[in-house]
């Protein structure tokens, strides 16, 4: 087992032909993802990367039966991109791309409320399962199968856990980049709550930073929840307030966000917190 | 981006939503002619600054004559204000706000942003109008009230209503005031693509109207694409130079005060590699997050930036080299190096995809510089060799 994704995931790529959407989608080919076809207006008939091209997620759908969808079109289109893949019946949609204004994100929260669809992002490296399926702009080679679960509000950290869980020789069941806006898909707690449930995940890595209150909400949802060993990182512990630290969601503001009180939620929750990004292999290895 | 108080209230006056009434200034002579232009015999004079905090720190009075205002406006234009939310530095004051006084009967604090948590536009008013938020939030939360609305349908009448009699307005005509008001600055907020709006304070004046006598917007740097008249109100002396250098090349850059420098591929790794330096008992002079192409373009200019605060002693090269291979970076870096004149020590650290090739290439080439895979022992010798 694993969550969300396997080696059956049927993935189609909307912004498919365009330069990040081809070097990505042929990197998840290589990877041996189940990739089906892709998606962008105007091109649909052609082939590309050996693939069929689709004018419409709704077509695409019909014809692969995908139950999966990567976005890489430009921010100005995500929303439409997104609610299109909802209202087609994507179970999944990855959302790669950083930029999206929040406005944009509400509506598309608001709309994907009348839908089954989960959405991943944006803003974020995307998802793996490895060995299986790499939605996303990971690099596949430092992953390996194993029993650590994954979740991360940052695509270059989550690269950092992943190596060190790998030579911690543990491997990962799947890594969820959820990315590093104010408002996303998924949560940590969506996460957490299915890697609780999978019994291929015997441990979780979760890496947060400032900005918001998800990871004070998460460590409430793990005291009361969460049964597994969760170790935890929070970046920006000297970031300064009111300043954006490169990712939107990524500031502390009058009304919270530090990293000092993430960690003190955290560690109230029984969870073991590192201070030190290179720590988090040993730590995982210990609480194994 | 932030906007000044009197461009936030041309905003507000374009959505019929009332503000005290004021002129705006940039030079010293010619404030004899602003102040013409208003009624009454007493005026408030405000600095225009990026930061909260102007009337503790001295940029904003009450004068009551032309020379008072005159002698007031010369110690302020060209000047920086140094207020509790900025700097040591503090911001330069270009314009100054002249306006007319009202009639106060009772001060409240309302704001609308974006809340993560619902997902939507929250309202947050008080009673407390005319102090800082942060420590009535502090002090006595229960005087704050958080309205949260639907994006799908809007601010509903028992909001409305809410709010009203927790700020302990009566009347009709009041009522339809308050909800005019709220209902404009909600369709404000959306067609502007803000990110917070802050009135503190809006007062009830004596002839029984809502007046805002301040404003504070922000505006979503994602949604600036769509917003161009906006744009163009960006004002860039408010703002490093450094960081707005850093921006035009899309490289992220924020300036501290420390003085190990660090360049890093990623905005979480970027925050992470900063902590590390805090936590083994160095200073981080900066944040830059070089993106995931690390080309020798980028790299020269990230560098060159790092380098032009003068704080740096050393720097930290922090990659973990995903999709990208670090070897290739690795020749990113010697070009950067090569074209680059300066004392200042360089710690590289290269992890992920071909770091042992790309560490070799560094290692063989005759630049002064150190190499590590291991992230802890790099950050420790980048301290070192900033404190030599």
């Amino acid at each position: 087992m694993s969550i969300l994704i396997n080696k059956d995931t049927k993935v189609i790529c909307q912004g498919f032909t365009g330069a990040q959407g081809t070097f990505h989608s042929s990197q998840a080919i290589e990877y041996g993802t189940r990739m089906v076809g892709g998606v962008t207006p105007g091109k649909g008939g052609t082939t590309h990367l050996d693939l069929p091209v689709f004018n419409s997620v709704e077509k695409a759908v019909n014809d692969t039966g995908a139950n999966a969808s990567v976005i890489y079109v430009p921010a100005p289109f995500c929303k439409d991109s997104i609610i299109e893949a909802a209202d087609s019946g994507i179970e999944l949609i990855v959302c790669i791309t950083e930029g999206i204004a929040v406005m944009d994100m509400i509506e598309v929260k608001a709309a994907l409320r009348y839908n089954n669809a989960r959405m991943i992002g944006p803003n974020c490296p995307g998802i793996i399962t490895p060995g299986e399926c790499k939605i996303g702009i990971m690099p596949g080679d430092i992953h390996k199968k194993g029993s650590v679960g994954i979740v991360s509000r940052s695509g270059t950290l989550t690269y950092e856990a992943v190596n060190q869980s790998t030579i911690a020789g543990l491997g990962q069941s799947t890594c969820v980049g959820i990315g590093g806006d104010p408002i996303a898909g998924t949560s940590f707690i969506d996460t957490l709550d299915m890697f609780e449930k999978d019994s291929e995940t015997k441990s979780i890595i979760m890496v947060g930073e400032i900005g918001g209150t998800a990871e004070e909400e998460a460590a409430e949802f793990i005291q009361n929840n969460v049964t597994k060993p969760v170790v935890a990182y929070i970046a920006g512990v000297s970031a300064p307030k009111g300043k954006r630290m490169g990712h939107a969601g990524a500031i502390i503001t009058s009304g919270g966000g530090t990293a000092e009180s993430k960690y003190n939620a955290l560690e109230k929750a029984g969870v073991r917190t590192v201070k030190s990004i290179a720590e988090l292999g040993e730590a995982i290895k210990s609480v194994y | 981006m932030n906007l000044h108080e009197y461009q936030a209230k041309d905003l507000f006056r374009s959505f019929n939503i009332p503000c005290s009434t004021g002129t705006t200034i940039t030079k010293t002579h010619e404030i004899a002619d602003a102040i013409k232009q208003l009624k009454g015999n007493k005026w408030i004079i405000k600095a225009q600054v990026h930061a909260g905090g102007r009337g503790k720190a001295g940029g904003v009075k009450l004068i009551e004559s032309v020379d008072e205002a005159q002698e007031f406006t010369e110690s302020l234009l060209g000047k920086n204000l140094v207020t509790y939310q900025t700097d040591k530095n503090g911001q330069q004051v270009n314009t100054i706000l002249i306006e007319e006084v009202c009639n106060i009967s009772s001060e409240f604090y309302l704001s609308m942003l974006v809340d993560r948590g619902s997902e939507s536009i929250a309202i947050i008013s008080s009673t407390e109008g005319g102090m800082e938020i942060e420590e009535v939030s502090r002090n006595t939360p229960e005087k704050i009230i958080t309205t949260r609305i639907n994006p799908a349908i809007g601010i509903m009448p028992y909001q409305v209503r809410k709010i009203f009699t927790t700020l302990g307005l009566e009347g009709k005509d009041l009522y339809r005031e308050l909800q005019s008001m709220l209902v404009n600055m909600i369709t404000m907020f959306k067609q502007n693509d803000l990110s917070l709006l802050e009135v503190n304070p809006l007062v009830l004046t004596k002839e029984n109207n809502l007046l805002c006598l301040d404003g504070k917007v922000s505006v979503d740097s994602n949604a600036l694409y769509r917003q161009k008249e906006l744009e163009k109100k960006h004002d860039l002396t408010q703002e490093d130079e450094r960081e707005i250098d850093a921006e035009s090349f899309e490289l992220n850059y924020v300036a501290l005060d420390g003085n190990v420098g660090c360049m890093v591929n990623g905005a979480g790794l970027a925050m992470a590699t900063m902590d590390l330096i805090k936590l083994h008992g160095g200073d981080p002079a900066n944040f830059l997050d070089v993106g995931g192409g690390a080309t020798v373009e980028r790299v020269t200019k990230a560098l060159e930036i790092i380098l032009s605060d003068k704080n740096v002693k050393s720097i930290l090269i922090n990659i973990f080299g995903g999709i990208v291979r670090c070897d290739i970076i690795a020749d990113g870096i010697i070009e950067a190096l090569k074209k680059i004149q300066t004392d200042v020590k360089f710690v590289v650290r290269l992890e992920g995809n071909n770091a042992e090739l790309g560490l070799k290439k560094l290692e063989d080439e005759d630049l002064d510089i150190l190499v590590a895979k291991d992230l802890t022992k790099a950050t420790k010798l980048a301290i070192e060799s900033a404190a030599l």
